[in-house]
């Protein structure tokens, strides 16, 4: 898909105008009971090494026994990513060394993925959507965890993550922003919770992206999409682990910007791996790493290769859930704009919630009902969709409420705070407290009987200037409590005060 | 191809094997007896040919997704060269 | 009964149940036994303790009837195999005192059908070798020693300290495993009988890996029946190995007496190779003629990749080993490294100091042809190689249903005679290393003595998943050979 570079992602060199070009490793824990290949637990914030079973400590003769449930949420997240399913893949080692690293080696899948190409639309705010491809998805081990500040000259080692299974998700250089690259982490992140594959938990790490960032010319990004030639683009710098979107779009911009100098001074980008410094808000290189790696990949001989059958993963595909796009479509056939539409689809609870509170009612006065009143309050009050004190059913209510002209739009927000701090069943509430809408004429010129004759300089004033006639609409809703119908108050003014037609 | 002291300083390295300076000469030259040995095998015609990836014709065996093991931070301690509060515990890594 | 230790473990099985003795008994008298051989260095562990107890064990079990198949037999454990509580060390350094907090399966198996352990033997280093002579609690000497000689000859490796213990009644049998022949050349050099199975039969999980996609457990034994009596209580379908084979285990011992008539018995002619002692060819033809006289028929085969089985298995074995063995790095268990500055440090000493020399070697070859710009020259060259091994195999098993080969190019050598050049110590494993490599069952029975009264083997290669058949012509051969020769017990002086 060739698009224009917007000019906000241009970066404005001495030398002229630079492209950024993005693709990304995103490594995401796979949901599962026990790790990839041995029985010990992977729940989340357990005692050190106490979910540590022989072989995820690489003990002598312990031997890899790989788990159903995790193949299966691969082939799962690869049918999400609209991916070819490799009936056949194979395991291999990855050899190098660290004190996290148990066996010496991390089993991964290096030339036989199971999982190939697949692709992921992304949709911006300004309501273009662009294509993002996914060039594999392998399983592999996690490692330990190596912890440096317990203690001035030790390093202590916990092996509670060691051999939880990832899925490593690996795109093709196809974000041209920090802003697609933010979208598309975020997008994925929707996959694989609609999927129930991985939790996106980034906090705790279940989730994390490797981001690789190049810039070029304008021009070349075109000739590299034309003949798939990586030689049109400028040499990439891996950013490890950048655990927020937010960091994501900073260490994208900060690195672009870093290379093009270097370019521009007459240096060379050297090819290496660079740490996110979220305080600084900068890349720094990683030292540690620079050692020439030789990580001598081989197939694993302790394993066998991984064959599925197509039966199998058809009744996997016929499993899937209505993924974020599918339910995007439907939801703008339902009358939402695209743009209100990504947003609800874009958490699988959001959606949910969305789907319950728009039952029976028009799907854009509910969307509008979500939008400006639950999540206006929810992000006042910190709160997550989950979190959300009224039920979408109550909501629900409310929303019938005013489409039937019970109460007005004015006293459902009143109504909305009351149920939000003092719970209750919205209808009970309204009549209890007596909401309802007054329709009844005789109420309503009762009222404009009353402001007119507080007010009589107003009168003489609204004859010249028509448009004076919603001060007294205020004032007779408020003379009502707020419960006239704000149509019936118009039409009642307009014949009792004379005013024309289009006022 | 031949194997030289750099390289035998080299591998060594990738293998963290302390290798002493006046054994890498030496190791070198055993090394190229056996890498000679071993060119033989560019005698035959291999185009075509799969790699072997499993000796017996057999299935991969599949686990079911249950927590069956762990819980036993002592036991996996026991021979532990270093270790603190069930931690494994080695010189500090600086990142 | 007059020396209980120089029975077979089917003569000892069937007196223990006979009740014409105890477990306590028989175990008692290998313990003294062992303790009269310690100058073989046979053992790195006794176990003589945990042995006595066992055997009280089983005699209890024996007078409940609730006898095992091997309730109350005493046997020696390579000490590759992790047995639980009691040290495990590879016969290495790196692994210091470790103590294995788990047990392998196929000793969990055997304990199981009720046998007693006497000890862990002595090996290889990591299995690497095949004179015994790399292990770092010194080598291993061979009960047998030529006619008229006081020199201590080799007793074959890595598996040298069960083929020794076996062959000087320090055991009724012994564990061992084979990666490249480690048990099938000891068991030629020490007169003794040495099955390795199908790759898969025997689980691998709790056996300290050398290379895992050839290492594989087997008995070695004072006979055939001996060995079909151990394969069948080793064996098992194991859920924690993802390459055990789920075919159910036979009753390997109901196959010895189904002779040999009409089964086809292939020569492959590659294995007439130059420089082969004449009376290690002679013993290979004289057993063709066993077998035809007693029924079989003789076939000649080819087996044209065999020249590069043991090439292909010197970049197959070490890639996988330099890998298998990082795990041995000082942090979770055995040798650290006295205050290492840095953590590379700790693991370049660790390393450097726990392996010895021959280990070192592997690992650097191993890491050498799986590096950059050599994996596929060297590496996936090699696992080709193995595909056209494995054909030669597949090929010549439709013209036959066994191979008929000699076991090693020679009879037990000098401790120190090939420790000087590592490509002439290959060379010991030429005829038993393809066999790995194509994933098949050998066994090596032994054929008879040299001119200088050294023990001769021969070995049978079978088809996979048929050791029943490997068996029988195993037990024809052993009938025909007759070999009843025992070495003077030099040892016990
Ligand atoms: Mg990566
Ligand atoms: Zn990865």
């Amino acid at each position: 898909m060739s698009r224009t570079i917007k000019g906000q992602n241009l970066i404005k060199g001495s030398s002229g105008e630079w492209e950024i070009v993005i693709g990304m490793e995103v490594h995401a824990q796979v949901t599962s009971n026990s790790k990839l290949f041995s029985g010990a637990s992977t729940a989340f914030g357990a005692d050190p090494n106490s979910q540590v079973s022989f072989v995820d400590a690489g003990m002598p003769g312990m031997l890899p026994v790989i788990n159903e449930k995790c193949i299966e949420q691969a082939v799962r997240t690869g049918l999400g990513l609209k991916a070819k399913i490799n009936l056949r893949s194979l395991f291999d080692r990855k050899n190098y060394f660290y004190p996290d690293l148990p066996q010496g080696y991390q089993i991964s899948q290096f030339k036989d993925p199971i999982v190939g190409e697949g692709e992921v639309t992304i949709d911006l705010k300004d309501g273009t959507s662009i294509l993002v491809g996914i060039e594999r998805l392998h399983l592999e081990q996690d490692a330990g965890k190596s912890i440096h500040d317990q203690h001035p000259d030790q390093s202590f080692v916990d092996l509670n993550r060691s051999g939880v299974a990832l899925m490593e998700i690996v795109t093709k250089p196809h974000m041209r922003s920090s802003e697609e690259a933010a979208a598309f982490l975020k997008k994925l992140r929707a996959i694989v919770r609609y999927l129930g594959t991985c939790d996106g938990n980034m906090d705790e790490g279940s989730m994390r992206a490797d981001v690789n960032v190049s810039v070029c010319k304008p021009g070349g990004y075109e000739k590299f999409r034309a003949d798939g030639s990586f030689k049109h683009l400028g040499t990439r710098c891996e950013i490890k682990n950048v655990n927020s979107l937010r960091f994501i779009a900073q260490a994208v911009e900060y690195e672009a910007r870093r290379q093009v100098e270097i370019i521009e001074e007459g240096g060379t980008i050297r090819q290496e791996t660079r740490l996110f410094d979220s305080k600084q808000g900068e890349t720094r290189s990683m030292r540690s790493k620079e050692e020439a790696h030789d990580y001598r990949y081989f197939p694993d001989p302790d394993l066998l290769p991984l064959e599925l059958e197509q039966a199998w993963v058809d009744a996997i595909a016929k499993s899937l859930p209505e993924l974020p796009d599918e339910k995007r479509a439907r939801f703008i056939a339902q009358g939402l704009s695209p743009y209100d539409a990504s947003v609800l689809v874009s958490e699988r609870e959001l959606a949910d919630y969305f789907e319950d509170l728009a039952q029976g009612v028009d799907a854009k006065a509910a969307a509008n009902w979500l939008n400006n009143e639950i999540l206006g309050r929810l992000n006042k009050a910190g709160l997550a969709i989950t979190e959300v004190p009224v039920t979408a059913s109550a909501n629900n209510a409310i929303i019938r409420m005013i489409s039937d002209n019970t109460i007005s739009g004015k006293i459902a927000k009143d109504l909305l705070d009351i149920v939000w701090t003092e719970g209750g069943d919205p209808k009970a509430v309204v009549e209890a407290r007596g909401l309802r809408q007054v329709t009844d004429t005789g109420a309503i010129d009762a009222a404009i009987e009353a402001v007119i004759a507080a007010n009589p300089e107003k009168v003489e004033e609204v004859k010249a200037k028509p448009k004076l006639s919603a001060w007294f609409v205020g004032q007779v809703m408020k003379q009502t409590g707020g419960k006239a119908n704000p149509a019936a108050v118009n039409a009642a003014l307009k014949t009792r005060l004379n005013l024309p037609d289009e006022g | 191809m031949s194997v030289d002291k750099d390289t035998v300083r080299r591998i060594a390295k990738l293998a963290r094997l302390a290798v002493p300076e006046e054994r890498l000469e030496p190791m070198a030259g055993e090394l190229n007896g056996i890498f000679k040995w071993v060119e033989m095998l560019g005698e035959v015609k291999v185009d075509g040919v799969p790699a072997l990836t499993s000796v017996v014709a057999q299935k991969l065996k599949w686990r079911k997704d249950e927590v069956t093991d762990g819980g036993n931070a002592d036991a996996l301690m026991t021979n532990a060269p270093g270790g603190e509060d069930h931690f494994f515990t080695v010189p500090k890594v600086v990142e | 009964m007059s020396d209980p230790t120089a029975m077979t473990l089917a003569e000892a099985r069937d007196a223990l149940k006979a009740k014409k003795m105890s477990s306590r008994e028989l175990t008692g008298a290998f313990v003294a036994a062992i303790a009269a051989g310690r100058g073989l260095n046979a053992f790195i562990t006794e176990t003589a303790e945990t042995a006595l107890a066992m055997a009280d064990a089983s005699d209890r079990r024996i007078a409940e009837g609730k006898a095992g198949a091997l309730e109350g037999l005493p046997l020696a454990i390579k000490d590759l195999f992790c047995t639980k509580g009691t040290r495990t060390t590879a016969a290495s350094k790196i692994l210091g005192n470790f103590v294995p907090p788990y047990e392998s399966t196929v000793t969990q198996n055997l304990w199981n059908a009720g046998a007693v352990m006497l000890g862990k033997t002595n090996l290889d280093e990591f299995a690497m070798g095949s004179s015994n002579e790399t292990s770092a609690f010194g080598p291993v000497f061979n009960p047998w020693r030529s006619k008229g000689s006081n020199q201590n000859l080799v007793p074959g490796g890595s598996s040298g300290g069960s083929s020794s213990a076996v062959a000087a009644d320090l055991c009724l049998a012994a564990t061992g495993t084979d990666t490249g022949g480690s048990i099938r050349q000891p068991a030629a050099v020490t007169g003794t009988v040495g099955l390795k199975p199908t790759y898969g039969r025997c689980s691998r999980f709790g056996i300290v890996a050398f290379a895992s996609s050839l290492d594989q457990a087997g008995p070695m034994t004072k006979t055939v029946r001996d060995a079909a009596i151990m394969l069948t209580s080793m064996a098992s379908i194991d859920p924690k190995d993802s390459t055990s084979v789920e075919t159910p285990v036979p009753d390997y011992e109901s196959f010895l007496t189904q002779g040999v008539k009409g089964l086809k018995v292939g020569i492959p002619k590659e294995y007439r190779i130059d420089g082969i002692p004449a009376d290690v060819v002679a013993m290979w033809d004289k057993a063709a003629d066993w077998l035809k006289s007693q029924g079989a028929e003789i076939v000649e085969v080819s087996l044209p990749h065999t020249k590069y089985a043991l090439p292909t298995y010197y970049i197959v074995a070490p890639a996988e080993a330099s890998s298998n063995l990082a795990r041995y790095d000082g942090v979770r268990f055995g040798h650290r490294a006295a205050s290492p500055r840095d953590i590379t440090d700790l693991y370049e000493r660790s390393r450097g100091e726990g392996f010895g020399a021959e280990v070192q070697r592997r690992i650097l070859i191993g890491t050498y042809v799986l590096s950059a710009g050599y994996y596929d020259a060297y590496y996936s060259r090699a696992q080709k190689l193995r595909t056209l091994i494995k054909r030669d195999f597949d090929q010549a098993f439709e013209k036959c249903d066994v191979l008929l080969t000699p076991s090693t190019p020679g009879p037990a050598f000098g401790v120190g005679a090939k420790t000087s050049d590592p490509l002439e110590m290959y060379l010991q494993d030429v005829f038993t290393v393809t066999v790995n490599l194509a994933g098949l069952p050998g066994i090596s029975v032994p054929g008879g003595l040299t001119e200088s009264g050294l023990p001769l083997g021969l070995q049978l290669i079978g088809k996979a998943f048929d050791e029943g058949t490997l068996l029988r012509a195993a037990q024809a051969v052993e009938t025909a050979a007759d070999f009843k020769a025992k070495p003077a017990k030099w040892w016990t002086a």
